[in-house]
């Protein structure tokens, strides 16, 4: 069925994403990709995989954006702006519009934890559902013809017949930073939980009313780059120089 | 938006169609005469020829079947649903007038608001995305079925003219529903020019309360699924002449044409309606080729364009 089940749902299972951590490796990335193409559903195809124009499903990419600041102040040679790396997979919203649009039922989110899902087996490749999705998470498998999105490793989180450690999310369990974490969003006292609370983790896009599970969690406030101007060494700057490099400015300015 | 030109295909053609359909469902035209028993089965070769190229860009188009069965969320599965409901009435009111030579009243008007409905939803499945801003609006739908009572009302005129019988109602109809199409077409595209967007990269990020944001690196270097179907930009390169040729020739040209046609008579009337339908049936082509490669689909704001 694709009409949503009521909102909310017991259990929201999905992940929070440190913008202040990400590193921008793309560890996930791959992690992602080599986990599904074995795991749940169709292999993610690549198309000239060796060629020139090599592309392919993905179900999580990382963006980079550079953020000037409004009246970001340029001190010597560098600006204010700072890099913000940016991993994006889906949200598994809690009013899906990729869901709603499915004409045959593939697409559908489960009424217990929440988490969006296509059945390929039903999945006729029409592609409706990510024009409906406004962040961009679904992407064709164009060798199979059917739509692939992130399961939350489906196949991993709920999977006993390996280590406890490993029942997370594959990109989760990859990140060397600890930019991401998964958990239950629904329970107050999780960890992703208390995270989003105390560090006011944000939703993507909230104006296009999807109400999305995942959460981000916001770069934390740098300090502005003018009050570490004093501390940077500048070539031509030798004042309170002491000791040996003080004896020899004081030759080297003699002779 | 990409625009896949079996899309594109599918709503001009399915949309002149069902115009004709509902033209021929309201008894416009004389059920005795040949031509008319033509413009019914040219409405439904129209009409499935139209369904046969939707399923080209499918991935799996074997399982088809499975998308009638969601009409109670999606307007995908509900114009299925309709297309093949609306059979129903125009395959009896064709059966009716090609050996019969009669038109039904009764599945006539019910075949004409079917495909009425079934254009309505067509243009459903864009409105009712809101992450394609330029089609999240009521003028959408009324675009479409104007455009499509418009092409309905030229092949009336056109088969009309075949059988030599005036159609001096269907002419005025035609020059009237054109205009009206058009006016909500304007609107339309009014709306569109002076959108402020709904998202932006800063809200796309959640970094605006930082500052700006722009676009640094790409997660990968060469196109994607996403950017190939979300963010075509070959015809918005060209869209001022795209939307002037749509305007004349699926606008002023057959309008001119239906103005001339009262002083002719004969073959001369038939090659003018003739020129109307391929005028506004091109003219239309275009302005569908515009609807999907001018329209800005949200995901963007996370590709820099």
């Amino acid at each position: 069925m694709t009409s949503l089940p009521p909102a909310p749902t017991p259990k929201q299972l999905g992940l929070v994403i440190d913008l202040d951590v990400c590193v921008g490796c793309h560890a996930c990335v791959v992690s992602c990709k080599e986990w599904n193409t074995g795991g749940y559903g169709a292999a993610l195809s690549d198309q000239d995989p060796y060629g020139p124009n090599v592309s392919g499903a993905w179900l999580n990419r990382v963006h980079s954006y550079e953020v000037v600041p409004d009246g970001g102040e340029i001190v010597g040679e560098s600006g204010e702006a700072r890099i913000v790396h940016f991993p994006k997979s889906c949200l598994h919203c809690e009013d899906a519009p990729c869901v709603t649009v499915c004409p045959t039922g593939a697409s559908y989110k489960r009424a217990d934890d929440g988490i969006v899902l296509v059945d390929e087996s039903m999945c006729i490749g029409c592609g409706l559902c990510a024009w409906a999705c406004p962040y961009g998470a679904r992407e064709m498998d164009l060798a199979a013809g059917v739509m692939k999105k992130c399961t939350l490793c489906i196949d991993r989180i709920h999977n006993e017949t390996i280590e406890e450690v490993d029942r997370v999310p594959s990109c989760v369990r990859t990140c060397p930073a600890n930019a991401r974490h998964f958990g239950d969003l629904a329970d107050p006292g999780s960890d992703v939980s208390r995270m989003v609370a105390e560090r006011g983790g944000m939703d993507l896009m909230p104006e296009q009313g999807t109400r999305p599970v995942n959460k981000y969690l916001p770069p934390r406030a740098r300090r502005p780059l003018a009050a570490s101007a004093p501390g940077i060494p500048l070539a031509e700057e030798t004042d309170g120089a002491k000791g040996f490099f003080a004896w020899l400015d004081g030759m080297l300015d003699r002779i | 938006m990409h625009p896949a030109l079996s899309i594109i295909l599918f709503t001009t053609i399915s949309g002149l169609g069902y115009g004709l359909a509902a033209v021929l469902g309201l008894g416009m035209l004389d059920p005795t005469a040949v031509p008319t028993k033509v413009a019914h089965f040219a409405a439904l070769a129209l009409i499935s020829g139209g369904l046969l190229f939707s399923t080209l860009h499918l991935g799996n188009p074997q399982r088809a079947w499975r998308a009638f069965s969601q009409w109670r969320s999606s307007w995908l599965s509900r114009e299925g649903v309709m297309a093949i409901v609306t059979f129903v009435p125009l395959c009896m009111g064709a059966y009716a007038a090609i050996f019969e030579s009669r038109h039904l009243v009764v599945s006539g008007l019910i075949g004409a608001a079917c495909a009425a409905v079934t254009v309505y939803c067509t243009s459903m499945i864009y409105a009712s995305l809101k992450s394609v801003q330029a089609w999240h609006t009521p003028w959408t739908p009324a675009c479409y079925l104007l455009f499509s009572a418009a092409g309905g009302l030229l092949l009336g005129v056109f088969f009309a003219a075949i059988a030599g019988a005036g159609g001096a109602l269907m002419q005025m109809l035609a020059l009237l529903l054109l205009a009206a199409a058009w006016a909500a077409k304007f609107r339309w595209r009014r709306e569109m020019l002076a959108m402020r967007p709904l998202s932006t990269p800063e809200s796309a990020t959640g970094l605006g309360h930082i500052g700006q944001v722009k676009l640094f690196e790409r997660p990968h270097v060469n196109e994607n699924y996403l950017t190939r179907e979300m963010g075509f930009k070959v015809a918005r390169k060209h869209a001022e002449k795209l939307w002037r040729l749509a305007v004349l020739l699926g606008g002023m040209m057959p309008a001119l044409l239906l103005v001339a046609m009262p002083a002719a008579s004969g073959w001369l009337a038939v090659a003018l309606a003739a020129a109307a339908v391929a005028a506004h049936f091109l003219g239309v082509l275009v302005e569908r080729w515009l609807f999907f490669a001018e329209a800005r689909h949200a995901v963007m704001n996370y590709y820099g364009g």
